[in-house]
């Protein structure tokens, strides 16, 4: 496996990024990796037209860099198959002309994964984002670039945690985005989410939140902008489903959904009051997304997340590009648009890789974030154990961190089977590393982190399966929510993900014993996130604490307790 | 279609909601015939056409037991081109029949809004008795979701 330069060309010739060869850098164990690659080489990129979109999503409060696994399951279903952001691994690398072992195959693959992480060290830190971001306003001129915060900014670290928000909202700032939306962020609850976005600087659009109670309206959907002499439109479109993936009991105030009469009816209002360019700014995730382009008319360009794809250039859909630029801090998206006589006749685009060893921090964000953390610094750094195993959480239907949260579950509140949420969130440790505070948080923070332990049937075991499994891989992507399938520990399960809901499940298994799980039985079952209101329990960080301590080394074998079909 | 504070206000004074009971516990859900009967009863016999009417409805329910639901009928209100009632089924709760609105030509549009309790996945049907004695009817399913892990 070597990384040539031709490895970049060939990306190039296929991206429009030219990724050439440069000079040593400092680490000498990374230097044959990383010699080829500079910051110059990230940023290099055909610059087209007036207008540069820059597209940062679903950071999850990582202001360091992350190693963080891309799947390798990421199913697609019906006419959503096979094609992005549904590839992975080779096929990923095939449809993109990425070369095995170059850095862009690190970056979007999971194959090779903890070699390349140790070659190529690790991706992300928003003081890098932050130099990208400045260099492109500096290259383009500043009255030609609009910077965009697709959400789920807040919420996904022990800082982020204990500050309620205020850590990512006091960074994000310095980069001065033009908007944003979200999902997450309604999870700290609408008092401070108000108090958060009045702070912030830059509007919070949402064209499908509604007020509850009168049906109306609740945000400002569209800001307009002159970039570049071209009027441009963005609108934001908040995760359709928040108010039933999140608890909705902490934001009664709101009424979330598609709402594509009202998009529609926005796109049109923008196109009359005389934007050239419409940007959606969304949160529904990929699927939804590209259904959505051909559903409403008159959208340009759809800046997606959610469902934490990584795709490394627009995909065109209709009349629309789509670009989708990952998660974790992972990635920053670019897209230029050339715009002549009221419509979009060029763009060129690029979803940039953060690599942080290569990319110098900029100094003023390094300084924020160094004082945010500063009074937890101590805390971050506890170190709780040792993994000797890769621990990863990003796949359709298992990792190896939720394995180890439901054996905790398990084993801490004495249950026969645990659930784990299918959170896309959550980084990933290579074998031989430590776990520290900062890393279990960054499986765990959350607002809502009660274990509960009842009692189920078999038969309600089936149904929530079911149920969650129909969120995933319901064929119509608007009935899609966008997580991961619930985890399982305990059992085990076939799932024949192009069933229809209530046919997908079967062989469900007790992993103990090796029975067959009886419908009518009650099992003792953990679990946590509910999303109902008083669930009592230890929280999820403080079980897993415990756990961890206890235990001091994990070793977690990349098992599959799930059989899956796709026919 | 947006419908505004204003605009609910004026519909409660413009037309007659008459909401009917919801599901008992252990009650039976409703047969595909008694739905299909309903429908035929307020039809007059016609066969519902397309068009006219369209029903707004969630993909996924928020929350099972208060869905909110809105009919717009495209009208003059007046002659012939006038409604003289909407009639609102759930096919898949015990009592399929939800509301029927009555309008008057001092409705001054044929729109209403009101709540509904959907005990599981169903179709929601709207159908619209015009005063000619023609009848609409849209159709839309809405999911009753359990809950999911958000991403």
């Amino acid at each position: 496996m070597g990384h040539t330069r031709r490895d970049f060309l060939q990306f190039a010739a296929s991206s429009g990024a030219a990724f050439a060869a440069a000079g040593l850098l400092g680490n000498p164990a990374r230097a044959l990796a990383q010699q080829r690659l500079t910051q110059d080489d990230l940023l290099r990129f055909d610059a087209k037209g007036q207008v540069t979109l820059l597209h940062f999503t679903d950071v999850h409060a990582q202001l360091a860099p992350v190693y963080f696994r891309p799947p390798d399951t990421n199913i697609g279903v019906g006419d959503y198959a096979g094609i992005p952001p549904h590839l992975v691994g080779e096929e990923f690398l095939k449809a993109f002309g990425i070369e095995r072992g170059s850095p862009l195959a690190y970056a979007h693959t999971f194959l090779d994964y903890v070699e390349l992480a140790r070659s190529y060290g690790r991706l992300g830190g928003l003081d890098r984002t932050a130099t990208l971001v400045k260099a492109i306003r500096a290259e383009r001129g500043d009255d030609h670039v609009l910077f965009l915060d697709g959400g789920d900014t807040w919420q996904g670290s022990y800082t982020s945690l204990k500050t309620n928000g205020q850590d990512m909202v006091d960074c994000m700032k310095l980069l001065k985005p033009d908007a944003m939306t979200g999902h997450w962020e309604f999870t700290f609850g609408t008092d401070r989410f108000h108090e958060l976005v009045e702070e912030m600087g830059y509007p919070f659009l949402a064209s499908n939140i509604f007020d509850a109670e009168w049906d109306e309206p609740a945000f400002e959907h569209t800001a307009m902008f002159e970039k570049g002499g071209v009027r441009v439109a963005v609108i934001g479109q908040a995760m359709p489903y928040t108010p039933i993936a999140n608890p909705r009991w902490m934001f009664p105030e709101y009424s979330f959904g598609l709402r594509l009469e009202a998009l529609q009816t926005n796109v049109d209002a923008a196109r009359e009051a005389g934007a050239e360019v419409v940007v959606l700014l969304s949160h529904d995730g990929f699927d939804v997304d590209r259904k959505l382009a051909t559903t409403i008319s008159g959208i340009d360009v759809i800046l997606t997340g959610h469902t934490h794809d990584a795709v490394p250039q627009a995909v065109q859909e209709g009349q629309t590009l789509i670009l989708a630029s990952g998660s974790h801090g992972k990635y920053l998206g670019r897209i230029d648009l050339e715009v002549s006589g009221g419509k979009v006749t060029g763009f060129s685009s690029n979803v940039i890789p953060i690599f942080s060893d290569v990319i110098e921090p900029d100094a003023e964000m390094a300084a924020k974030i160094e004082e945010v953390r500063a009074p937890y610094r101590d805390e971050l750094a506890r170190v709780l154990g040792r993994t000797e195993t890769l621990l990863y959480r990003r796949g359709n239907f298992n990792g190896t961190w939720d394995d180890l949260i439901c054996q905790g579950i398990m084993e801490e509140r004495d249950t026969e089977i645990a659930l784990s949420p299918g959170f896309r969130w959550g980084t990933t440790l290579l074998p031989g590393q430590d776990i520290t505070v900062e890393d279990l948080y960054t499986e765990t923070s959350m607002t809502y982190p009660q274990v509960y332990r009842m009692e189920m049937t078999g038969q309600q075991l089936k149904d929530i399966l079911e149920d969650v499994c129909d969120n995933l891989f319901n064929p119509d992507p608007f009935l899609q929510q966008g997580g991961d399938m619930v985890r399982v520990g305990g059992m085990t399960y076939t799932c024949s993900v192009n069933e229809t809901i209530g046919n997908r499940i079967s062989d469900m298994t007790l992993a103990a014993s090796g029975e067959p799980i009886d419908p009518a039985r009650s099992y003792v079952v953990g679990g946590w996130a509910s999303v109902n209101e008083g669930v009592e329990g230890p929280a999820i960080y403080d079980l897993m604490e415990t756990y961890i301590g206890r235990k001091h080394t994990v070793s977690i074998p990349d098992e599959r307790s799930v059989k899956v079909k796709v026919e | 279609m947006t419908l505004t504070r204003r605009r609910v206000l004026a519909l409660t004074a413009g037309a007659a909601a008459l909401p009917v009971l919801q599901l008992l516990p252990g009650q039976a859900f409703a047969s595909p015939e008694d739905v299909e009967k309903q429908i035929s009863e307020f039809a007059g016999g016609k066969e519902p056409q397309t068009g006219k009417i369209s029903l707004n409805t969630p993909e996924i329910a928020e929350n099972g037991n208060t869905v909110p639901v809105s009919i717009e009928v495209d009208s003059a209100m007046t002659g012939d081109d006038m409604v003289e009632s909407v009639m609102i089924l759930a096919d898949g709760n015990p009592l399929p029949s939800v509301a029927t609105f009555h309008f008057t030509a001092l409705s001054g549009t044929a729109a209403a809004t009101t709540r509904m309790r959907l005990a599981k996945t169903q179709n929601v049907i709207a159908l619209a008795r015009m005063a000619d004695g023609s009848v609409y009817m849209d159709k839309k399913e809405v999911k009753v979701t359990i809950g999911g892990c958000g991403g």
